[in-house]
């Protein structure tokens, strides 16, 4: 009963087919912490897949997770269309000076090439690397960021939702351009060995944007992107709230959903049930004063509310564990995912939540 | 002379403001000015829709449209350096470290639209930030950070702006202390703001605190 029958690959095959694998699975995303493992710096770190993917590994070995994450930082689409990167050794790399600054700009704008750039290179050997080391086993996943949010990074937030309200035939013009970018890259990554994509959709939340304005942007924007990509694709609000648009977003043709800890995980289970697998939603920033005790309160409860009947992958709410998260508490979710999210969950019907 | 708003008039507002509708908007404005007025017409209807976005029921682009549509048409009756905005301690606004700045924009929008009159400093560093504090004798500092390392680096901000002898208010802001309500007090900041229109309660505060 107690003993652990599955892989990581058919626990989570299973859990997003909304059936009751034999646990809850989970995952830790820590890419950086890789780096601190690998005694390199952030830059540095990136500079090498075949270190990030060792890096990978050694924290799959540690924390016992289920996914592997084919991913670097999320400024490297920014510094495929020519931006610029600032690499910090505390934290992940981010985006630097916006270079659309003017609407007009966006005619000249051309998608970035993937086979002319190393950087995105290094993303796809580093998936081909977790893939031939996972084999079958362990899921490897690739990730994009929404051909709608991308432009917070390609032109500033402000002139994004000023583009947004008042220049909507540019804005257009920057979708087209932005979607043919996305899906090459997505569907690089799956031709690479990704099992899945996460798609990154942070302003499609009704934290950024109302639900009207979402239905006539973001929401045609992934419709016709995820359409276009040829595999299973997520998608994640970056701690943004979505139960108020969870039906608009199972409409998109996306298979699962990032919970934030601003919505309340049991809504979200029950708004989701059996269309999409709900992923979250552990607070990745108090978690770094979590104690042990602390995070199996936290493990328990988020189990409670969304494991039963499966469709549920326990992780952090954002995607990205920042590094000041000690090791001490990934160890603690991670041993208490083993404790209670073992299935049939018996407990959680006696569980006060 | 004690300004009349009544709460028709705050409804219709914010109405106006959440539809982005510049037209009425600056007709609500026109009757309520002068700027006492206009005072307590703006800064209830930006809590309110503070209040709103805290609570899920409006988005953030709504807050920041509607601050900035605030902030031009209150500039048009009142210039920036107008004498009779409000006096108040030298104030300052910064992002720490961080190429995103929608968060400063929402604070900076709120604040002069409610008739405060502070320094944008925009994106700076702990060093070049000290320097510009000193320089102009800043009272109330508020720093809008993104990330957990820039929220984090507020606690060295605050040692290196009592190692040259400003003693100042430090307010903070963003996504990290939202996330974690214990993490302002550890980095040393005097107060938090959870929404931009937060940040006027708090200056409000310390300011008739200091007289």
């Amino acid at each position: 009963m107690n003993a652990e029958i599955m892989t990581s690959a058919q626990r989570i095959g299973t859990a997003m087919s909304h059936r009751e694998p034999d646990r809850v699975p989970f995952l830790l995303p820590t890419v950086l912490r890789g780096a601190r493992e690998a005694g390199l710096s952030i830059r540095d770190y990136f500079a090498r897949p075949e270190a990030v993917a060792e890096g990978q590994w050694r924290l799959r070995a540690k924390f016992g997770h289920d996914a592997l994450v084919g991913f670097m930082y999320g400024a490297v689409e920014v510094e495929a269309w020519g931006g610029e990167v600032i690499f910090r050794d505390d934290g992940p790399p981010n985006s630097g000076e916006p270079f659309v600054k003017h609407p007009d700009a966006i005619a000249r704008l051309q998608p970035p090439r993937i086979r002319d750039l190393p950087c995105l290179l290094r993303v796809l050997q580093l998936i081909r690397l977790l893939k031939e080391r996972a084999g079958t086993e362990v899921p490897v996943l690739g990730s994009v960021i929404s051909p709608f949010s991308l432009p917070v990074m390609q032109m500033g937030f402000e002139n994004y939702l000023v583009l947004l309200h008042e220049h909507r035939d540019r804005f257009e013009q920057l979708m087209r351009l932005n979607e043919e970018f996305c899906v090459e890259w997505a569907n690089a990554q799956l031709e690479a060995g990704a099992g899945a994509i996460a798609y990154a959709d942070p302003v499609s939340s009704p934290t950024i944007i109302p639900r009207d304005l979402y239905l006539q942007t973001g929401f045609v924007v992934a419709k016709r992107t995820l359409a276009r990509i040829h595999g299973a694709v997520a998608t994640g609000f970056a701690s943004g709230r979505c139960l108020g648009i969870i039906d608009d977003v199972a409409r998109t043709g996306t298979v699962g959903v990032g919970a934030s800890v601003l919505d309340d995980l049991a809504d979200i289970k029950a708004a989701c049930r059996g269309r999409l697998t709900v992923m979250g939603n552990l607070n990745a920033i108090a978690m770094r004063q979590w104690t042990a005790a602390e995070a199996e309160t936290r493990v328990k409860d988020a189990i409670a509310k969304a494991g039963p009947g499966g469709g549920f992958v326990l992780t952090d709410n954002h995607g990205e564990i920042p590094l000041q998260v000690p090791d001490d508490v990934l160890l603690a979710i991670a041993e208490a995912v083993r404790e209670w999210g073992r299935y049939p969950l018996d407990w959680v019907s006696s569980h006060g939540s | 002379m004690t300004a009349v708003i009544t709460e028709a008039r705050l409804i219709e507002m914010e109405g106006a403001l959440l539809a982005l509708d510049r037209v009425a908007v600056g007709r609500l404005l026109a009757a309520a000015s002068p700027l006492s007025h206009v005072e307590h017409l703006i800064v209830p209807v930006l809590e309110r829709i503070g209040a709103k976005w805290e609570e899920g029921q409006v988005s953030l682009s709504q807050v920041y449209m509607s601050g900035r549509l605030c902030e031009e048409l209150v500039d048009s009756i009142l210039p920036p350096a107008d004498f009779s905005r409000k006096s108040v301690p030298p104030m300052a606004i910064a992002a720490l470290d961080d190429y995103h700045l929608l968060g400063l924009r929402l604070v900076y929008s709120a604040m002069r639209a409610s008739g405060f009159a502070l320094i944008n400093y925009g994106r700076t560093d702990i060093a070049q930030l000290v320097q510009l504090v000193k320089a102009d004798g800043i009272r109330i500092l508020l720093i809008s950070v993104l990330m957990l390392p820039s929220a984090l680096r507020v606690g060295k901000l605050r040692e290196a702006l009592e190692a040259q002898g400003c003693h100042l208010k430090l307010v903070v802001g963003g996504a990290p202390f939202r996330f974690d309500e214990n993490l302002w007090r550890e980095v040393g900041a005097d107060a938090f703001g959870n929404t931009a229109s937060d940040a006027i309660a708090v200056v409000t505060r310390l300011c008739e605190e200091a007289t």
